[in-house]
C-alpha cells in the first residue's frame, strides 16, 4: 500500500520571469501550485483546476497555456513568463495599460490569465494563427472584435468584464502594430 | 471616470487574494463530502488516510471540536452524525501540501445508514408553507382588492407558469480561508468574505470568542454575487483544522464543491396571472412563487417582492411557498427575488403585451405608477419611464417589428424584445473614522469590502469631496475587520451604507480641523445608526430598462445575443467608468441565466450534476457582443449624503426577461423555462 | 491524485519499453490530468511521449498529409498546408477548447481523451465505464447532451473530439506502435461503440503507442460546423465535417461525419450512400439526412439532437453545395 500512496518526488529546474529555480517538486504537483505555493508567485490564479476557466493562464515557453493542466514535473527546463513577468522594469505592457484604461477586469481574479492570454493572442495573430471564427484559412486573419472574443474564450470572467477586454486587447493590437511600424 | 485605484495591483499580480499571503509553515486542508442525501453517519474510518506521509490529522464528527451555535446552522461543521444533502462536508484531512490532503481526502471512508430522501421541488409539493418572512424581513404574502374577480373580469388575460433552474454564483475566485491561531488565543482569518466586520461576528461566535479576538482581512476578494456574503463551511472548517494541527491552514473550496457547499439561487415555480383592460391598463395581479429551502436553514427567497414596487394595479395578489428538501441551502445570488421574479413579471409583462396589441414599451409607460403600489408611500425618485424612452430611442426600438418572426437573415431570426428592471436602494447603518496627519494627507477607515465592485474607489472619490481634497491625497482602508464596523458588500448597498458613514466621519472632521492640523493630526468618526432610523418614509428603489437584439438559428436554435442597451436610473453616478462596468456585469450575467445557466439536479442521488465550469456553462467572452448601460441623470434629496441608489444588482433583473423577449419576438416562440438552449428552443420552433 | 513515477521516453521503442500495467502515456495531459485530478484516472505511471520525434508534419507528393503524434493542436490548425489542403481538419481543431489548451494538447492525446458524461467524472457515482458493471446512472439521468445513436444499456456517453470528427470524415489512419511491431489503424476502427464493454473507448491494446495520423488527399470542399450552447470553449451538442464533391448538379463524393452524437465520431454511411450519385439538391440532402437519423434512439431528455443533426447535415451539404 505505501507504494501506493507515497509522494513521489523529483528535481526540476524552471526558468521563470527570467529567474532559475532549482526545485523538488511532487510528481503530481500543477505547474500552477508550484508556482504559486513553492516560488510564491502568486500571481496566477486558480480558479478551477480543470482547465475550464482560465485564469492560471501563463506563457509556457512562449505560448499561453493552463498552469493547472500542466504537470510541473513534465515541463522541467520550461521557461515560463507569469503576470508577475509581464511589466518591464517596472513599465507596464501595452495589454497591462489598455486593461486599466478600458476597465477590462472588476474582481481581478481572471485578470492575470486574461492579461497571459491576450498577450499570447497579439503574438498567435502575428504569427497569422487562424481562429474558429476566421472565414478565410488560407490568409492571414485581420484582429478584429470576433477574433479578438473567440481567441478570449479560454478565459472566463464572471464579473462580465468581456466588452471591456475586447476594448483593450483591441487597443492594444493597435498600439503594438503602430509601435513595430515605427520600429 | 477614476481607474480603479488598485488597477496597478490587479494587473501585475501584486493583489493578494485569501490563498496568497505569506504564512509560516502552512499547512493544506482537503474536505470530505457526504455520499448520500440523508441519513447518519455511522463511521468514519481514517486509519488509511492518516497512514499516508505527510498527512497531519483527519477531522470529522467523531474528533471534531464542540462550536457554538448560530442562526445558520450551515456552520455547524461535523457536529452531528446527521447527512441534511449530498456533497455535505463530512471530514476534512489536514496535510503537508495540497496534493497530500486531496489524495488522503479519497482514503477517509465513512459509513452511513441512509434514509429516502427528497430533492425535488414542485407547485404541489406536500410540504410546502408559507414562511414567516422572505429574504430579508418582506411578507410572504400580501393582497389587495379582490385578485380573483378582477382577473376574471378583465379583457385581457394571461395566465402562465415559469421556471428558473437552480443557479450557482461561481465567483472566479472559489471561497477561501487561511486560517492562523495566534500565541495569544486570537484568530487571524483571510478570506474571501464580502463582509469582514459580519464574517468576524459570526465565527467569534463559532468558536466562541470575543469579537477583538478574531480579525478578517480581506482586500481583495475574486467575486462573490452573493456567495460570500456569509460565511460558508469553509471559514470554519479551515480555522477548525488551524487550532487541530497548531499550524496556519489554507483551505480553498474546489469548483465541484462549491457547487454543494457555497450556495445558490433557489430554483422557483412561479405562476403570473395578469389581468388587463383592452387598452392594456392592469386591473389584476396575481404572482405566486414556489421554491425550495434545506432542511439545515430556512432561506426563503423573495422572489415576488418586485411585483409589489413595480406596476399599478387596483387588485393585487402575492405569495411566495417553500419546500424544505434534501438539498444545500440556497442563498443569495445577484439580486435574490428581484432577478428570478423580474423574469417572471416582465416575460408576463410582454404575453400582455402580445395579447393586447400594444406595444411594450407603452405598456409599460401606461401602467407606471407615482406611489409604491402595495405601500402607498411616495418614490423618493423614480424614472422608469425616462429609461424606457430613452432606452427605445438610443436602440432603435422604431425599428422592431412586433410580429414574431417575421425577420429573417439568411436562416437566422432577428427579434428585439425589452424589460423593465428594478432593485431597492437599502441603506445600512455603519461606522467610520477619518483622519489627517499633519502632512495634511486623509486615511478614511471604514471595513467595507471590494469584491471587484469599486467600492474602493468610490469611496475615496466620496471621502475626497466630503473633504473638499484632492483624491491623491486621501487613502480610503477598507477589508479589515479591525478597522471600523461596516455592512456586507450586498443589497446594493455598500457605497450608500458605506459612503454615508465616511461623508459624516469626513465632515465632522473638517468641523473639527479649522483650517489647521496639530502635530499630532486630527481624527473623528461617524456613526449613522440614528441618522438611518430618522430617515422620512419613501419608497426607495432604482428602475431600468433593458433593450435586447437576438439572433435564433432556424436549424440549430443556437441564440446569440447581438445588441443589448440598459438605461438606469440610480440616483448620482459616483464613479461612471466603474459604474459601467457594473451594469455591463450585471446584464453579462443576465445573458448567462437567460441563455445557458442551470444546475441539474440528479433525484436519485440528490446533487446537482453538472458540477463545474466545462457543464455549468457562464458566458464566455464570444457570448458578449455589444452591451453598453447608460443612465438617466437622477436627483433625490431623500436618499444619502452623495444621492445614489445601488448599482451592483440592478442590471442583470431585467437582463433575462429582455432576452426570453427577444426570442419570442424573433420567433413566435415563448420559452418559459430558463434557460433558452438549443434543446428547450429547437423542438419549437 | 494517487502518486506516480514520471519518466520521459526519448524514442518509441523507450516508452513501449516504460510502459507496464498501470502506466498510461503523457501527451499534453489536458484530459489525463483532469481526470486524475478527479480520481479517475490513477496510473501508477506515466511515461512522457510529447517530446518524442512525432512533432512534424508533412505534405507528401499524392496530398495526402502524416501529422506526428506529438503534434501540438495550436500547430496542427496554424500550419499553412493544412488549412489549403484540409481546411476541415483546420476547422474542427479550432473550434476545440480553447486557445491555451491547444497549446498543450497533442494530436494523439486528442484522440485517446476518454469519453464525456456527468456520471464518469464523479469517482463517488456509478459508471459502468469507470467501475464495470456497477450502472449507468446517466440513462435515466442527466444525459441532455449524450448519445442518440450507437449507445447501449451500458453506456452513453460521447466522445467529446472535434478533431477526431474531421479525421473520421476524411477516412484518416492511425499509425501505432505496438509490442508486436506498427501497424494501421483506419480512423473508423480506433474508437468503440460502447456494447458491453464500455470502460474500453477504443480498439487499442495495452502499450499501443500512436505515432501519427496519415489523412489522405482531399480535392473537394470541406467544412466544419459546431453547436453548442455558448459561442466558445464549450463542447458540441452536435457537430459536423462534411466535404462534398458536385459536378453537374450531381453529388459525385459526400463524405459525413458527426459529432457528440455517439460514443465515437459517426460517421453518416447511410447518408453518403443515400446521396452518391443523387442530384444535390435540398430534397435529397433531407432524404439522406432522414436516412442516417432513422438510426437514432434518442433518450428521454435528448431527442432535440435528431432534428438537429438533421438540420446541420442539411444545412451544411447545402452551404457547401453552392460553393462547389
Amino acid at each position: 500500500m505505501d507504494s501506493e500512496v507515497t509522494p513521489v518526488h523529483t528535481e526540476i529546474t524552471l526558468v521563470v520571469n527570467g529567474t532559475e529555480h532549482r526545485l523538488r517538486v511532487d510528481t503530481r504537483a500543477s505547474l500552477l501550485d508550484t508556482l504559486r505555493e513553492d516560488l510564491g508567485l502568486t500571481g496566477s490564479k486558480k480558479g478551477c483546476d480543470h482547465g475550464q476557466c482560465g485564469a492560471c493562464t501563463v506563457l509556457l515557453d512562449g505560448r499561453r497555456a493552463n498552469a493547472c493542466l500542466a504537470l510541473a514535473v513534465a515541463h522541467d527546463g520550461a521557461e515560463v513568463v507569469t503576470v508577475e513577468g509581464l511589466a518591464e522594469d517596472g513599465r507596464l505592457s501595452a495589454v497591462q495599460e489598455a486593461f486599466i484604461e478600458q476597465d477590462a477586469f472588476q474582481c481581478g481574479y481572471c485578470t492575470p490569465g486574461q492579461l497571459c492570454s491576450a498577450t499570447a493572442v497579439l503574438d498567435e495573430a502575428g504569427h497569422g494563427w487562424p481562429s474558429a471564427v476566421t472565414e478565410d484559412l488560407s490568409g492571414d486573419p485581420v484582429l478584429d472584435d470576433a477574433e479578438i472574443r473567440e481567441r478570449m474564450s479560454g478565459n472566463l470572467c464572471r464579473c462580465g468584464a468581456y466588452t471591456g477586454i475586447v476594448k483593450a486587447v483591441r487597443e492594444a493590437s493597435l498600439k503594438t502594430r503602430t509601435e513595430a511600424t515605427k520600429a | 471616470m477614476t481607474d480603479r485605484l488598485e488597477s496597478r495591483d490587479k494587473v501585475t499580480g501584486a493583489a493578494r487574494y485569501a490563498y496568497e499571503y505569506p504564512l509560516e509553515d502552512p499547512a493544506y486542508a482537503a474536505a470530505v463530502q457526504a455520499t448520500i442525501a440523508k441519513g447518519e453517519i455511522t463511521a468514519v474510518d481514517a486509519e488509511a488516510a492518516l497512514k499516508i506521509p505527510g498527512v497531519l490529522t483527519v477531522l470529522s464528527c467523531e474528533n471534531a471540536p464542540h462550536l457554538h451555535d448560530v442562526p445558520d446552522r450551515e456552520l455547524a461543521l461535523f457536529q452531528s452524525r446527521t447527512v441534511a444533502y449530498r456533497g455535505q462536508f463530512v471530514a476534512a484531512v489536514v496535510a503537508e501540501t495540497l496534493d497530500i490532503a486531496r489524495e488522503a481526502a479519497r482514503h477517509v471512508r465513512i459509513t452511513y445508514v441512509s434514509e429516502p430522501h427528497d430533492v425535488r421541488l414542485s407547485a404541489d409539493h406536500p410540504g410546502l408553507y408559507k414562511p414567516d418572512k422572505v429574504n430579508p424581513a418582506f411578507p410572504a404574502d400580501t393582497e389587495q382588492g379582490d385578485p380573483e374577480a378582477a382577473y376574471n373580469d378583465s379583457a385581457v388575460r394571461v395566465d402562465a407558469t415559469y421556471t428558473t433552474p437552480a443557479e450557482h454564483n461561481n465567483p472566479m475566485e472559489p471561497h477561501t480561508t487561511a486560517a492562523q491561531w495566534n500565541d495569544d488565543g486570537t484568530l487571524t482569518l483571510y478570506d474571501s468574505t464580502q463582509g469582514s466586520s459580519p464574517t468576524r461576528d459570526t465565527i467569534a461566535q463559532v468558536f466562541g470568542l470575543e469579537k477583538t479576538h478574531v480579525r478578517v482581512i480581506a482586500p481583495h476578494v475574486g467575486g462573490g454575487f452573493g456567495s460570500k456574503g456569509t460565511p460558508r463551511p469553509n471559514v470554519v472548517l479551515a480555522a477548525m483544522a488551524a487550532g487541530a494541527v497548531r499550524r496556519p491552514v489554507k483551505f480553498a473550496v474546489p469548483r465541484q464543491q462549491m457547487f454543494a457547499t457555497t450556495g445558490y439561487r433557489t430554483p422557483t415555480i412561479q405562476r403570473f396571472r395578469l389581468g388587463a383592460d383592452a387598452d392594456g391598463t392592469l386591473n389584476a395581479i396575481v404572482h405566486e412563487v414556489f421554491e425550495q429551502s434545506s432542511t439545515v436553514t430556512e432561506f426563503a427567497e423573495q422572489t415576488a417582492t418586485p411585483t409589489r414596487v413595480v406596476y399599478r394595479a387596483g387588485n393585487r395578489r402575492t405569495s411566495h411557498r417553500l419546500a424544505r428538501l434534501d438539498v444545500p441551502t440556497p442563498s443569495w445570488m445577484r439580486a435574490p427575488g428581484e432577478t428570478p421574479g423580474m423574469f417572471a413579471l416582465e416575460s408576463a409583462m410582454d404575453e400582455l403585451a402580445f395579447a393586447a396589441g400594444v406595444d411594450p414599451v407603452e405598456l409599460r409607460i401606461l401602467n407606471d405608477t407615482d406611489r409604491e403600489p402595495e405601500s402607498g408611500l411616495p418614490f423618493s425618485s423614480r424614472n422608469l419611464v425616462a429609461c424606457l424612452r430613452e432606452g427605445a430611442d438610443r436602440f432603435g426600438w422604431e425599428h422592431r417589428d412586433p410580429e414574431p418572426g417575421a425577420r429573417w437573415e439568411g436562416r437566422r431570426l432577428v427579434g428585439m424584445g425589452v424589460a423593465a428592471s428594478t432593485y431597492p436602494a437599502y441603506m445600512r447603518p455603519n461606522k467610520a473614522t477619518a483622519r489627517v496627519d499633519a502632512d495634511g494627507r486623509f486615511t478614511v477607515r471604514i471595513a467595507a469590502a471590494d469584491i471587484g465592485t469599486g467600492a474602493r474607489t468610490a469611496l475615496t472619490l466620496i471621502a475626497a469631496e466630503a473633504l473638499k481634497a484632492d483624491a491623491d491625497r486621501v487613502t480610503v482602508e477598507i477589508g479589515d475587520s479591525s478597522l471600523p464596523d461596516a455592512t456586507v458588500a450586498g443589497g446594493s448597498a455598500g457605497t450608500a451604507s458605506w459612503g454615508t458613514a465616511v461623508v459624516r466621519a469626513c465632515e465632522s472632521l473638517r468641523g473639527k480641523m479649522n483650517g489647521s492640523v496639530p502635530p499630532g493630526g486630527l481624527e473623528a468618526s461617524a456613526d449613522t445608526a440614528e441618522e438611518i432610523k430618522a430617515r422620512d418614509e419613501y419608497a426607495r428603489h432604482a428602475f431600468g430598462a433593458q433593450f435586447t437584439e437576438v439572433e435564433v438559428d432556424a436549424d440549430t436554435g443556437e441564440v446569440r445575443v447581438r445588441r443589448m442597451l440598459g438605461v438606469f436610473a440610480a440616483g448620482r453616478i459616483i464613479n461612471p467608468k466603474t459604474a459601467r462596468s457594473q451594469f455591463i456585469g450585471g446584464m453579462t450575467m443576465g445573458i448567462g441565466m437567460a441563455l445557458m445557466e442551470e444546475s441539474v439536479m440528479d433525484d436519485r442521488f440528490g446533487d446537482y450534476v453538472n458540477r463545474d465550469l466545462a457543464q455549468y456553462h457562464v458566458p464566455a467572452c464570444a457570448d458578449v457582443r455589444d452591451i453598453d448601460a447608460a443612465w438617466v441623470e437622477e436627483s433625490d434629496p431623500h436618499l444619502n449624503p452623495m444621492g445614489s441608489k445601488g448599482i451592483g444588482e440592478i442590471g442583470i433583473v431585467g437582463a433575462a426577461a429582455s432576452v426570453a423577449n427577444a426570442v419570442h419576438n424573433a420567433t413566435g416562440v415563448r420559452v418559459r423555462d430558463l434557460p433558452i438552449t438549443p434543446s428547450r428552443l429547437l423542438p419549437l420552433l | 491524485m494517487r502518486p506516480f513515477v514520471y519518466e520521459r521516453a526519448t524514442s518509441a521503442d523507450d516508452a513501449l519499453q516504460r510502459h507496464n500495467d498501470g502506466a498510461y502515456y503523457l501527451g499534453g495531459g489536458t484530459n489525463l490530468v483532469d481526470l486524475m485530478r478527479l480520481g479517475v484516472e490513477e496510473p501508477s505511471r506515466l511515461v512522457d511521449v510529447s517530446r518524442l520525434p512525432h512533432g512534424e508534419i508533412e505534405l507528401r507528393p499524392d496530398g495526402s498529409l502524416l501529422i506526428g503524434a506529438a503534434v501540438s493542436n495550436s500547430d496542427l490548425a496554424a500550419d499553412r498546408t493544412v488549412r489549403e489542403s484540409h481546411p476541415v481538419l483546420a476547422q474542427a481543431v479550432l473550434a476545440g477548447a480553447s486557445g491555451q489548451i491547444r497549446n498543450l494538447a497533442t494530436v494523439g492525446g486528442n484522440l485517446l481523451q476518454r469519453t464525456r458524461c456527468s456520471y464518469f467524472q464523479d469517482a463517488d457515482k456509478p459508471c459502468n465505464k469507470r467501475d464495470p458493471g456497477s450502472g449507468c446512472p446517466a440513462r435515466e439521468g442527466e444525459h441532455h447532451n449524450l448519445a442518440i445513436l450507437g449507445h447501449s444499456e451500458a453506456c452513453v456517453a460521447t466522445h467529446p473530439s472535434d478533431m477526431a470528427v474531421a479525421l473520421a470524415a476524411l477516412d484518416a489512419t492511425v499509425h501505432v506502435q505496438g509490442r508486436d511491431g506498427e501497424r494501421a489503424i483506419p480512423i473508423a476502427d480506433l474508437h468503440r461503440l460502447p456494447g458491453n464493454e464500455p470502460q474500453r473507448d477504443t480498439n487499442l491494446e495495452n502499450g499501443d503507442l500512436i505515432t501519427a495520423v496519415e489523412v489522405p488527399p482531399l480535392d473537394i470542399p470541406s467544412r466544419y460546423r459546431k453547436v453548442r450552447e455558448r459561442a466558445s470553449f464549450a463542447f458540441a451538442l452536435v457537430s459536423i465535417a462534411v466535404a462534398l464533391d458536385v459536378e453537374g448538379g450531381t453529388v459525385r463524393d459526400v463524405r459525413i461525419a458527426l459529432g457528440g452524437v455517439a460514443h465515437k465520431p459517426w460517421r453518416a454511411r447511410r447518408a453518403e450512400e443515400t446521396l452518391r450519385g443523387a442530384p444535390a439538391i435540398a430534397e435529397e440532402f433531407q432524404r439522406a439526412a432522414e436516412a442516417e437519423l432513422d438510426l437514432a434512439e434518442p433518450l428521454r431528455d435528448n431527442a432535440y439532437k435528431v432534428p438537429l443533426a438533421r438540420n446541420l447535415i442539411v444545412r451544411t451539404l447545402t452551404e457547401l453545395g453552392e460553393q462547389s
